[in-house]
C-alpha cells in the first residue's frame, strides 16, 4: 500500500463500505472511439485523459503542466529544443516497456501524412527527434514555442504503444493508472486499475463511464443512486435540487468554453463596428445569466477564461445600456433596426441564450429569426461555409484567443494589429512580455467587438456527498480520477 | 338520424373548446407569448398566470392556446395533404383495376407500401435533416405518412361501388371512368373518408407533439405543445405545471377528438365501426 | 399458384431494390459532410482528407451506391464512420436491446388487450365495458414518451423501485435486464394495448353474430363458452394482422422511449448516427427495417391468399 493512502487512512479513517469501490460516472455524450489521437470529440478525452493514456507533460485541474511521463526537461538552443526525461519501468497495458521509442513513434505518427490527428499543427514545427538514450529525447522544433509543452500535454498528444495504436479506437493501450476493459456500445465504457502502474496508486477499484444524454435520465439517475458523480451535469435548472439534499455535493466551476454571440463580420450589417457596439450595449449578461443558466456562470468581455491569471475583465466597457444601444444604431443608419438569423447548434446553453438574446435585440428593434440545427448543419453552414449572420457557441478549446488571428476563420475578423500581437505571442519566450501580449490581445478584440462576450460556461460537478478529488473545472476536458476517492458514509 | 351517443356529446364539446381557444388565439391571449420576463419565472398557477409561468416568465395559458392552435393547423394540413393526394390516386387505382390494367394499381400499392414500410418518425427526422427543422417540414413529414392511409382506405372502398349496377348503368351511359370516380364513387365514400380523417387527425395531434418533442416541430418563439413538455421535463421536479397543462391538453385534444369521431361514426353509419377500427389500429402501427 | 407466388417474388425483389435507391439518394441529400462533423471546431484539413480517404468517402455516388448494395448481398454493411467497427456488428449489439423489448411490449400489450377486449365484448355495454373503453380512449391520447416519464418520475425517483435508465448488458443476468427493460416496455405497451383491445373487443362482437357461434349457443354453451371455444380463432385474424404490424412499428418507433430510457437500442443509434453524419449505419439500419416490413407484409399476403383463394386470382 503506498504511503499516501496510509494517510488517508489514518487521518480520514476506513472508508466504511465499498473502498476500494468502483466509481460510475456520468457522461451526457459518448464518445465515438476512445483513441484521443484521432477525432476531435471532447467525449474521447472525457473517458481516456489522464485515466487510460498519459502524454510527457500532463495537465491538471487548475491548468497547470506537470511532469508524467517525462519526470523532467530541460530548454535548451535559446527555447528552440526540448530535452525530456523520462520516467523508468513504466509499462504499457499490454505489458510492453515504455521508451524513448514510444515517444518518437508517438509524435511522427501523429504529423505523417496519413494522420487524421485533429490537433496536428502542434506537430507541425517539430523538425527534429532525436533519441538521446531510452529513457532521455530530444525533441526540436523550428523556432522557440512556449506553448508547446502545454500542448503535448493535451490529449491529442498522449504516448501510444506501437503493437496497440491502430486498434486504439475500440482497444485503448496507454500507461495510465486505468485498464480499459469494454465498452458496451450506447451504454458505458468499463475501465479497472492497473496494478503494476508506475506512478502512485489510485484509490478506485475501477470506474464506469455511463453514457446519459436525456438531461432528464441524468437527473433521475443520479437520484436513484445508479450513478456516484456526474462531472459535468447538463441540467443547471435543477441544481439546487442537489444543492439542497445533504447526500449530494454539488460543485460550479469552469470550463475553457468562452460562450459568444458569434458575430460574422465579413458582412453588412455587422461589418459596421457601430452596430457590433449596439449589439454589445443591447446585451444584459445578467439576465442571460439568470434565465439561460440560472445563474450558474461568470460573465466575460472577452475572449479569454475568467481564472487565467492574465485574465483582465472587461466586461465593463460596454455595459447594458438600451439608449447608448438605439443611438449608435442611428449613427450608423439602422433607425429602425434590421432582420437577421441567428443559428443556433443543439446545446441547451445555446438553446436558451439564443432566445433570450432574440428578445434582448429585438427591444432596439433588431428583428432575429432563430434557426435551430443540428452539429453537422452548424459545422457546414456556419464554421465553414461562414453562411450566418448571428450564432452562439461556446469555444471549448483552452487558450484559444489565437483563432481571431485567423482571418478565414468564420468570425472573418482581419485585423494586422491582433496578427502581430499573436504572432508576438506565439514566439516570444519571456513570461512576463507575453502575459502583457494576452492582455492587450483580450482588450483588442473587446475594442472591436468582434463578437458578443456572453459568460464563461460553468461545469456543474454533482457527486454524492463524501466523494474526494473530482476535478471541479475543466482547464481541458478531462476526468482525471486518480485523486478520487470516498471517505466515510455509505457510498 | 339517431340521437347523439355522450361520447359524442363529450367529444365535440372537447373540440369546440379547442377549436374556440385556437381561434381565439389568433386576436387575443392573456399575454405575449414571446414576451420574455425573467424576473418572473416560474410563477405558480394563480390568479395572474391561470396555468402559471415557465423558466422565461412567459404565460403558460397563452402558450398553450398558440399551442394548440399550431398542433390543430399541422394536423388539419397534413391530413388535407394526405387526402387530396390518397384519395385521388385510390381512386385512380380502383378504375384501373376495373378497367382491367393492373400495372397502374399495382405499381400504385407497391408505392403506398413502401411509403408504410419506412418508420415514419425515423423519416421525418430524415426530412428535417435534409430541410432543417421548422413548421412546414413537419406537415410534410407526417403530411406524407397520410397519403397511403387514404389512398389504400379509397381504393377499397371503390372497388366495393363499383360492380354495382348504378355503376354500370353510368358506364353504358357512357361516363369516362373519371367522371364515374368523381360524380359517383366518391360521394358514396365520403362518409367513410370523413371517418377516417377524424382518426388521422387524431393521429397527426400525436405525431406533432412527438416531433416537436424532439425539436422538430415549429421553432422558437413560436410555441408547441411537444417542446413545452420536452423543456419542462427537467423542471418537473419543482414546476410540475409546467408539464401538466401542455400534457393534459394533448391528451385532451386527441381524446375528444377520438370521442367526437366515434360518435360521429356511430351516426354516420354503424357498420362502418368495425372497418375502421382495424384501419384505425393498422396505421396507427406503423 | 406457383405464378402467382412467382409474381410476389417478383415484386417483392422490385419494392427492395428501389427502397434500397430511394435509401441512398435520401442520405446522399442530408447536408452535412461526416468527416467535417468528426474533425470539430478546430481540425486540420490535412487531417480531415487524410481520413475522408480513409472512410472511402472520396469516390463518386454511383460507386458507394454499388459499393453499398453489392456489399449488402454479400452481407457486409460496411465500417462505421465514427465508431470504427463494422455495421452489421453495432446492429447485432442494439438488436440485443430492441428486440427484446420490442417482444416484451408486445406480450404485455397483447396480455392486456385481449383479455379486456374479450370481456368488454361479453359484457357489451355493461359498466366493465364503458370503463375499459374509456381507459382505451385514453391509453390511445396519451403520448408515449409523456407516459415514460410519469413512470420515471413515480417508479424511479419516488418509490426507488426500478433503475431510472441505462441497460446493464445480458451478461449481468437475465432477470437484471428484464427489471431494466419493464418500465420501457410499459410505455411501449400501453398506447399499443388500447389499439389491440379495441380492435379485440369489435373483432369478437363480429365472430358472435356468426352462424357457427349461433349453432354452439343453440347446443347448449354459454355465450363465453361459445365464443372462448369456437370464435377465438377467427376473432384473432384481424388482431394478429395488427400485431405484425406493431412488431415493426415498436422496433423502430422506440426511438424517443430509447432516449427517455437511455437504453443502447437500434432506434436511439439511427438518431444518434444521423446526428453525427454516421451515414453508413443510418443507411444500413433504415434498410433493414424497411426490408423486415416489406417481408412481414409479403409473408401477410400469401398467408391471406392461402386462406382465401380468390385473392390469388387477382380480384
Amino acid at each position: 500500500m503506498k504511503i499516501i493512502n496510509l494517510i488517508i487512512i489514518l487521518f480520514l479513517g476506513w472508508p466504511s463500505i465499498g473502498w476500494p469501490m468502483t466509481l460510475n460516472v456520468g457522461l451526457q455524450l459518448e464518445p465515438p472511439n476512445l483513441d484521443p489521437t484521432s477525432g476531435a470529440a471532447a467525449a474521447i478525452d472525457d473517458v481516456v485523459y489522464g485515466n487510460i493514456f498519459e502524454g510527457l507533460v500532463r495537465i491538471n485541474e487548475f491548468g497547470d503542466i506537470q511532469p508524467s511521463l517525462s519526470l523532467s526537461w530541460d530548454l535548451v538552443n535559446n527555447g528552440k529544443s526540448y530535452i525530456f526525461y523520462l520516467a523508468n519501468d513504466v509499462l504499457f497495458h499490454n505489458g510492453d516497456r515504455f521508451t524513448a521509442a514510444d515517444v518518437k513513434f508517438s509524435f511522427d505518427r501523429a504529423k505523417s501524412n496519413g494522420s487524421t490527428n485533429a490537433k496536428k499543427y502542434i506537430f507541425k514545427p517539430i523538425v527534429d527527434i532525436n533519441i538521446i538514450d531510452p529513457h532521455t529525447i530530444m525533441i526540436t522544433l523550428d523556432q522557440a514555442r512556449p506553448d508547446f509543452l502545454f500542448n503535448i500535454g493535451l490529449g491529442d498528444a498522449v504516448i501510444v504503444n506501437e503493437d496497440s495504436a491502430d486498434r486504439n479506437s475500440f482497444n485503448p493501450v496507454g500507461t495510465g493508472p486505468f485498464k480499459f476493459v469494454k465498452w458496451v456500445r450506447g451504454d458505458r465504457v468499463e475501465l479497472v486499475r492497473y496494478r503494476k502502474y508506475w506512478g502512485p496508486s489510485v484509490f478506485l477499484e475501477g470506474a464506469n463511464f455511463k453514457f446519459i444524454t436525456d438531461p432528464l435520465s441524468a437527473y433521475t439517475a443520479m437520484k436513484a443512486g445508479d450513478i456516484d458523480a456526474f462531472p459535468n451535469y447538463p441540467a443547471p435548472e435543477n441544481l439546487f435540487l442537489f444543492k439542497n439534499d445533504p447526500d449530494y455535493e454539488v460543485v460550479v466551476g469552469l470550463t475553457a468554453g468562452e460562450t459568444i454571440l458569434a458575430t460574422n463580420n465579413r458582412n453588412p450589417p455587422f461589418d459596421n463596428l457601430l452596430v457590433r457596439k449596439a449589439i454589445a450595449h443591447a446585451i444584459d449578461r445578467s439576465e442571460l445569466i439568470d434565465g439561460a443558466m440560472f445563474g450558474n456562470a461568470v460573465p466575460i468581455g472577452s475572449h479569454f477564461a475568467p481564472n487565467h491569471p492574465d485574465y483582465i475583465d472587461l466586461t465593463g466597457l460596454f455595459p447594458h445600456n438600451l439608449d447608448e444601444a438605439h443611438k449608435l444604431l442611428l449613427l450608423a443608419g439602422y433607425p429602425n433596426g434590421f432582420n437577421v438569423s441567428l443559428k443556433l447548434p443543439p446545446p441547451i446553453y445555446a438553446r436558451r441564450t439564443g432566445e433570450l438574446i432574440a428578445s434582448q435585440l429585438g427591444r432596439v428593434g433588431i428583428k432575429v429569426k432563430i434557426e435551430n440545427m443540428e452539429w453537422a448543419q452548424w459545422i457546414d453552414q456556419v464554421l465553414i461555409n461562414k453562411n450566418y449572420d448571428l450564432s452562439i457557441v461556446s469555444h471549448v478549446e483552452p487558450m484559444d484567443i489565437n483563432i481571431y488571428a485567423n482571418p478565414n476563420y468564420y468570425f472573418g475578423y482581419d485585423n494586422d494589429d491582433f496578427k502581430k500581437i499573436i504572432f508576438d505571442i506565439e514566439s516570444s519566450t519571456d513570461a512576463i512580455n507575453s502575459s502583457q501580449l494576452y492582455k492587450l490581445a483580450q482588450k483588442k478584440i473587446a475594442d472591436d467587438a468582434v463578437n458578443g462576450y456572453l459568460y464563461q460556461l460553468g461545469k456543474y460537478g454533482v457527486w454524492k456527498a463524501g466523494l474526494k478529488g473530482m476535478w471541479a473545472n475543466y482547464p481541458i476536458r478531462s476526468n482525471d480520477l486518480r485523486g478520487v476517492y470516498f471517505v466515510g458514509g455509505e457510498q | 338520424m339517431k340521437h347523439f351517443s355522450i361520447s359524442f356529446i363529450v367529444g365535440g364539446g372537447l373540440t369546440t373548446l379547442f377549436i374556440i381557444a385556437a381561434i381565439l388565439s389568433f386576436f387575443w391571449t392573456p399575454y405575449d407569448v414571446e414576451l420574455l420576463n425573467i424576473k418572473g419565472k416560474f410563477a405558480t398557477p394563480g390568479f395572474e398566470h391561470l396555468m402559471g409561468t415557465d423558466h422565461f416568465g412567459r404565460d403558460i395559458l397563452s402558450m398553450v392556446m398558440v399551442g394548440t392552435r399550431n398542433a390543430i393547423a399541422v394536423s388539419l394540413i397534413a391530413v388535407g395533404i394526405g387526402a387530396a393526394i390518397g384519395v385521388p390516386l385510390g381512386l385512380w387505382a380502383a378504375a384501373t383495376c376495373m378497367n382491367g390494367s393492373r400495372i397502374i394499381d399495382e405499381l400504385l400499392m407497391r408505392g403506398n407500401d413502401l411509403i408504410f414500410a419506412f418508420p415514419s418518425l425515423l423519416l421525418a427526422i430524415m426530412i428535417t435533416a435534409v430541410f432543417g427543422p421548422s413548421i412546414i417540414n413537419a406537415i410534410i413529414a407526417i403530411g406524407i405518412f397520410n397519403i397511403p392511409v387514404f389512398a389504400r382506405v379509397s381504393r377499397g372502398a371503390a372497388l366495393s361501388i363499383w360492380p354495382k349496377e348504378y355503376i354500370s348503368a353510368a358506364r353504358v351511359a357512357g361516363k369516362g371512368s373519371t367522371r364515374i370516380s368523381y360524380e359517383h364513387i366518391l360521394p358514396n365514400i365520403l362518409n367513410l373518408l370523413i371517418v377516417q380523417a377524424t382518426i388521422q387527425f387524431s393521429i397527426a395531434i400525436i405525431a406533432e407533439a412527438s416531433l416537436s418533442y424532439v425539436g422538430l416541430g415549429s421553432q422558437p418563439p413560436d410555441p408547441s405543445l411537444g417542446r413545452m413538455l420536452n423543456e419542462a421535463q427537467t423542471m418537473i421536479f419543482f414546476a410540475p405545471w409546467l408539464a401538466y397543462f401542455p400534457g393534459g391538453a394533448i391528451v385532451a385534444l386527441v381524446l375528444g377528438f377520438n370521442l367526437m369521431g366515434d360518435g360521429m361514426r356511430d351516426i354516420l353509419d354503424p357498420k362502418l365501426r368495425q372497418r375502421s377500427e382495424t384501419g384505425k389500429a393498422s396505421n396507427d402501427a406503423s | 399458384m406457383s405464378s402467382f407466388l412467382l409474381k410476389k417474388i417478383i415484386s417483392l425483389i422490385i419494392t427492395l431494390f428501389v427502397a434500397t435507391g430511394v435509401i441512398f439518394i435520401l442520405i446522399e441529400v442530408v447536408p452535412g459532410d461526416p468527416v467535417a462533423f468528426m474533425m470539430g471546431l478546430s481540425g486540420s484539413t490535412e487531417a480531415a482528407d487524410a481520413l475522408r480517404i480513409e472512410l472511402g468517402l472520396n469516390v463518386g455516388p454511383w460507386a458507394r451506391y454499388v459499393d453499398w448494395v453489392w456489399g449488402m448481398v454479400n452481407g457486409n454493411f460496411g465500417i462505421s464512420y465514427t465508431y470504427r467497427v463494422p455495421v452489421i456488428e453495432l446492429i447485432r449489439e442494439r438488436a440485443l436491446v430492441s428486440v427484446p423489448l420490442t417482444v416484451y411490449a408486445l406480450f404485455l400489450s397483447t396480455a392486456i388487450a385481449i383479455p379486456a377486449g374479450l370481456i368488454s365484448a361479453s359484457r357489451r355495454g355493461s359498466l366493465v365495458d364503458t370503463s375499459f373503453m374509456g381507459v382505451a380512449q385514453l391509453g390511445v391520447a396519451i403520448p408515449n414518451f409523456w407516459f415514460a416519464i410519469l413512470l420515471v418520475l413515480f417508479f424511479s425517483t419516488t418509490l426507488k423501485l426500478f433503475s431510472a435508465s441505462g441497460f446493464p448488458g445480458w451478461d449481468a443476468g437475465f432477470l437484471i435486464c428484464l427489471k431494466a427493460l419493464t418500465l420501457p416496455a410499459i410505455s411501449l405497451a400501453l398506447p399499443q394495448a388500447a389499439i389491440l383491445s379495441r380492435v379485440m373487443r369489435s373483432s369478437a362482437l363480429e365472430v358472435m353474430n356468426e352462424d357457427y357461434i349461433r349453432t354452439a349457443r343453440a347446443k347448449g354453451l354459454n355465450k363465453n363458452q361459445a365464443l372462448l371455444r369456437h370464435g377465438l380463432r377467427n376473432a384473432m385474424i384481424p388482431v394478429l394482422t395488427i400485431l405484425g404490424l406493431q412488431f415493426s412499428f415498436l422496433l423502430a418507433g422506440g426511438i424517443i422511449i430509447e432516449s427517455v430510457f437511455s437504453l443502447p437500442g437500434l432506434g436511439r443509434l439511427v438518431f444518434q448516427s444521423i446526428v453525427q453524419r454516421d451515414l453508413i449505419v443510418v443507411k444500413s439500419i433504415v434498410t433493414l427495417l424497411v426490408f423486415s416490413v416489406v417481408f412481414i407484409t409479403f409473408i401477410v399476403d400469401l398467408l391471406y391468399a392461402a386462406v382465401d383463394p380468390r385473392l390469388r386470382e387477382g380480384n
